[in-house]
């Protein structure tokens, strides 16, 4: 049965459709980030760089990726550990832990929301129990750094779930022997989780890494529907450069920043969590 | 002496694991208490009254009042999202599937020279933001006539589904030993007949949850729907669009109405996602 | 009718050469067993007779036809596999049924070979049952019926017997050894195990990196070993070899002993000896006991002979302890011969 042509037939449509729909238009970008009637130019990326809200932009995305991602990590390790514990209701709980994975951020945003907003649960339970007399307007633009703890909020409530999801399976992939081993040589339940754990999870750490971090210089939506548009972030410029300022010059290189730091994420945690050779089980 | 024997008396053992199982059980509560206490709060949201969801102080319990989920369905233009929403997610599921899952058999199956460059091309994507796609396709598509219709952003929702689908079906279809598909031609089959007869019944489930995820993203997905839908917006882009103009009570309808058909969907997937994600990662 | 010929058959994986120009001939209703150390190319060997796998180069033809082109449903086979390949979704009945049906008999004659070839595999209380309710023998039998029932020219099996624990593997082999002479198909089989390749077959050939190097009955590659790996592989103890020299007039020095050879051979010869072909007596090879293993019927006594290890299989009524120095006398027929150079057998002319 050596069909040789039949794998390529099978890659074909996929192959095609990559190229179309993403090597091409990434290419597009690209050209059009640097290129005016003139021919070539810097000038989209000026106009980008000192348009005032740029630089706040490009910080709140960064510090929001920055804080976001390594909570994430803790928390994320803390769940999958917990549920590589449970004998009893452990089906349950992973279905829990997983609901916010099919959540779009748009959903995340409004969820928390009715949380922060002026007549929401906060201010009524806050109210309830006598910290304050009034209802408190929580995600003014007097007060950005409400409106960025709330954003922290729902994206750790959102998107901790992929992390997790990731790191409980990587750890179904460490053979018992090993603890037992560790047990063995006399170490606790900690020092394995040191020793063993996280060392043998490091493919699933990198992956995790790379995904949560490109997808967090990503945030919109939820940042929208907290924030409206007090809190500007990278991809809210360029959705602002498209559709409000009418420049897609402008649009494509911001994109391009927004790649440019996701590419940068990604080949740094390539390189400092990279499994040494043959030394995968 | 007699401090280090002191010292050395354990204690007993059933106290530490009981204050130990008390941490541990507490942990699990919290955490449940953390994910499930949101999207009960906005459930409690859409099931008041619009009065009830700009009142305060607010009890925390819902009272059966379906008038903002009535305002949400007859508020102009949600129908129609909804529609359209559905329309995109399915066509999405049809071809990141059908073009993803070939893909993902001839991975599994066969070694040829390539397969890392294409390995490389899928796993790339990951490194992209891809919703920005959506900026360039959108001059792409007013030159070709798909500005604004749900094909269109089916073909975009499909690029970011397509790396998950390839990924997800390799794994399913290396999950099916290679040697029942040589017993069924040693038995009489050629390629198409044992695929047929023997690998699709087996990987149908896994394909079913693979395809569910794909409608998931796109079903969630807000930047590129926004960017290429004006007139046909999905769902998501409605709400988007809406958010600073519409009332609140909209906005929770709106936030159940993404909330709810994607809690089934990770149900109906949940077996799936962790075999997806062991071997997706390598 | 179903001779199967391999012609000059070779087969590389990338730089890496797994088979080296394979000729064989497996006569009409023959058992023949490939016999082989893990990684020889057993399995290659068996899957490219079966299409499974290409050959590099060469020709397979199969009862008078050329094959090597044609895939597996085009050759007239039947496969068991290593892992069974029982189909999960399908019940016995339909698994076994499985091959008829794509031959689209009749689905009388169906019922009636399924269940003809359930009772002799003694499943037919199982039919209705799927594999992931069956015991690992239970699958084995089904996917031997399996193949039975497709009235092959020919089986092939691939280390059919080797996940099955061992009580129930000697049960096995005995069963398919009776169903398979019933059979009037010609079998392949595969096994690394020379214990079940000797009770299986009618012919043995035993491979080495790719190579086959004797192809012969049970009892010849024991008894009259083509080269010295097939003497060192098979037999457990395996033969004994003793560096010799010659003294001129086919008369050979080994281990300070002279003993007769073959005449017109080089300078130097391999002296070799199966364990159990000595006996203790005086004018023998001078053997330090190192190891004294008693085994019930026999002792396995491992010593020194002429700096190198040497084993013996004695009576066990012999008082011997490690230390002692014994005189071992190999019975003259049974000593054979083997060139250092090509490590093949020299003959001794007689
Ligand atoms: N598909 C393959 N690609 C590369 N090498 C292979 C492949 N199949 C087998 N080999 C190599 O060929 C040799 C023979 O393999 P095999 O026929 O399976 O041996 P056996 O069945 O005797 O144990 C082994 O060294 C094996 O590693
Ligand atoms: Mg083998």
């Amino acid at each position: 049965m050596n069909n040789k042509s039949l794998p390529y037939l099978l890659l074909l449509p996929a192959t095609l459709f990559l190229a179309v729909f993403f090597v091409y238009p990434f290419a597009q970008i690209a050209v059009q980030a640097f290129t005016a009637e003139q021919g070539f130019t810097l000038q989209h990326f000026d106009k980008m760089a000192t348009n005032w809200k740029f630089w706040p932009s490009f910080w709140n995305t960064i510090i929001l990726a920055a804080i976001v991602v390594p909570l994430q990590l803790v928390m994320a390790l803390a769940m999958a550990s917990i549920v590589a514990k449970l004998k009893t209701g452990r089906n349950s709980i992973l279905y829990v832990f997983t609901i916010p994975l099919g959540l779009s951020d748009l959903a995340a945003g409004i969820i928390w929301l009715a949380i922060f907003e002026q007549s929401g649960f906060l201010s009524s339970m806050l109210v309830g129990l006598g910290v304050v007399d009034r209802p408190v307007l929580f995600l003014g633009y007097q007060n950005l750094w409400v409106i960025f703890i709330a954003v922290i909020l729902a994206e750790l409530w959102r998107a901790t779930a992929i992390v997790m999801v990731i790191l409980v399976s990587g750890m179904g992939l460490i053979p018992k022997e090993y603890y037992e081993a560790a047990e063995v040589f006399g170490a606790g339940p900690w020092k394995r989780f040191l020793k063993v754990t996280l060392p043998m999870l490091r493919p699933s750490l990198q992956t995790a890494l790379i995904l949560r971090t490109i997808a967090a210089f990503e945030v919109f939506a939820v940042v929208v529907a907290l924030g409206g548009t007090s809190l500007p972030v990278l991809v809210g410029q360029t959705y602002d450069w498209q559709f409000n300022l009418r420049d897609s010059g402008g649009a494509a290189a911001t994109a391009l920043v927004i790649l440019a730091i996701s590419i940068a994420a990604t080949l740094v945690f390539l390189r400092l969590l990279r499994t040494p050779r043959g030394a995968t089980p | 002496m007699t401090e280090a024997r002191s010292v050395d008396v354990p204690r007993p053992v059933s106290d530490i694991t009981a204050a130990g199982r008390f941490l541990f059980v507490a942990g699990v509560v919290l955490l449940c208490a953390w994910v499930l206490v949101p999207i009960y709060l906005l459930l409690v949201n859409t099931l008041s009254s619009p009065q009830e969801v700009t009142g305060f102080p607010k009890t925390g319990l819902p009272s059966f009042n379906l008038g903002s989920l009535q305002f949400f369905a007859q508020f102009a233009g949600v129908g129609a999202a909804l529609w359209n929403s559905v329309l995109v997610a399915v066509l999405t599921m049809i071809l990141s599937i059908g073009i993803g899952a070939p893909a993902g058999y001839a991975l599994s199956r066969f070694d040829f020279p390539g397969k890392g460059a294409f390995r490389m091309l899928v796993l790339m994507t990951r490194a992209f933001p891809l919703p920005l796609l959506a900026l360039p396709i959108a001059v792409m598509f007013i030159r070709v006539g798909l500005d604004d219709t749900p094909i269109g952003l089916a073909l975009v929702h499909t690029t970011l589904a397509i790396p998950f689908a390839v990924l997800i079906t390799f794994s399913i279809f290396s999950g099916i030993p290679l040697e029942l598909e040589e017993a069924a031609w040693t038995l009489g089959c050629n390629r198409l007949q044992a695929f047929h007869k023997v690998v699709l019944p087996l990987v149908l489930p896994g394909i079913t949850a693979s395809a569910i995820f794909a409608f998931t993203i796109s079903w969630n997905e807000v930047f590129a729907a926004s960017v290429l839908t004006v007139q046909n917006r999905t769902l998501t882009a409605f709400l988007l669009q809406s958010l600073n103009v519409s009332p609140l009570h909209l906005r929770f309808a709106g936030g159940a109405a993404l909330v709810v058909p994607a809690l089934v969907f990770i149900f109906a997937v949940r077996k799936y996602l962790f075999a997806m994600w062991g071997i997706a990662n390598r | 009718m179903a001779e199967i010929v391999v012609k000059n058959v070779a087969k590389s994986f990338g730089a890496f050469q797994a088979l080296h120009s394979i000729d064989l001939t497996i006569a009409d209703q023959e058992f023949m067993v490939l016999l082989g150390a893990s990684g020889c190319g057993k399995t290659t060997l068996l899957r490219i007779i079966a299409g499974l796998e290409s050959p590099s180069q060469g020709e397979v033809w199969i009862g008078g036809r050329r094959v090597d082109q044609l895939p597996p449903r085009q050759r007239g086979i039947s496969m068991v596999f290593q892992n069974y390949a029982v189909f999960p979704h399908l019940t016995v009945f339909e698994n076994i049924a499985f091959g008829l049906r794509m031959k689209k008999l009749p689905q009388a004659e169906v019922r009636d070979r399924v269940e003809r070839t359930a009772e002799l595999m003694h499943i037919e209380q199982l039919l209705q049952r799927y594999s992931g309710q069956l015991s690992g023998g239970q699958r084995q039998r089904v996917a031997v019926a399996r193949a039975l029932a497709m009235e092959p020219d020919v089986i092939l099996m691939d280390e059919p017997l080797s996940n099955l624990d061992a009580l129930l593997r000697l049960e096995m082999r005995a069963e398919l050894k009776g169903v398979l002479a019933g059979s009037k198909t010609t079998t392949i089989y595969v096994t690394h195990d020379q214990v079940e390749a000797m009770s299986l077959a009618d012919r043995i050939s035993v491979m080495n990196g790719g190579r086959i190097v004797q192809a012969a009955s049970p009892v010849e590659v024991y008894r009259n070993p083509a080269a010295r790996f097939v003497g060192s592989f098979i037999g457990n103890p395996p033969m004994n070899f003793i560096a010799a020299t010659s003294d001129g007039d086919g008369r050979y020095r080994v281990a300070g002993l002279d003993l007769d050879g073959p005449a017109a051979a080089g300078p130097r010869l391999e002296f070799a000896i199966r364990p159990e072909d000595m006996t203790v007596a005086p004018g023998g090879l001078r053997a330090a006991v190192r190891v004294v293993e008693p085994l019930g019927a026999h002792t396995l006594v491992t010593c020194e002979v002429d700096g190198a290890v040497f084993r013996a299989v004695l009576d066990s009524d012999l008082r011997i302890a490690p230390g002692d120095e014994l005189s071992l006398v190999p019975k003259p027929d049974r000593i054979r011969w083997f060139d250092p150079e090509t490590s093949s057998a020299v003959p001794v002319a007689s």
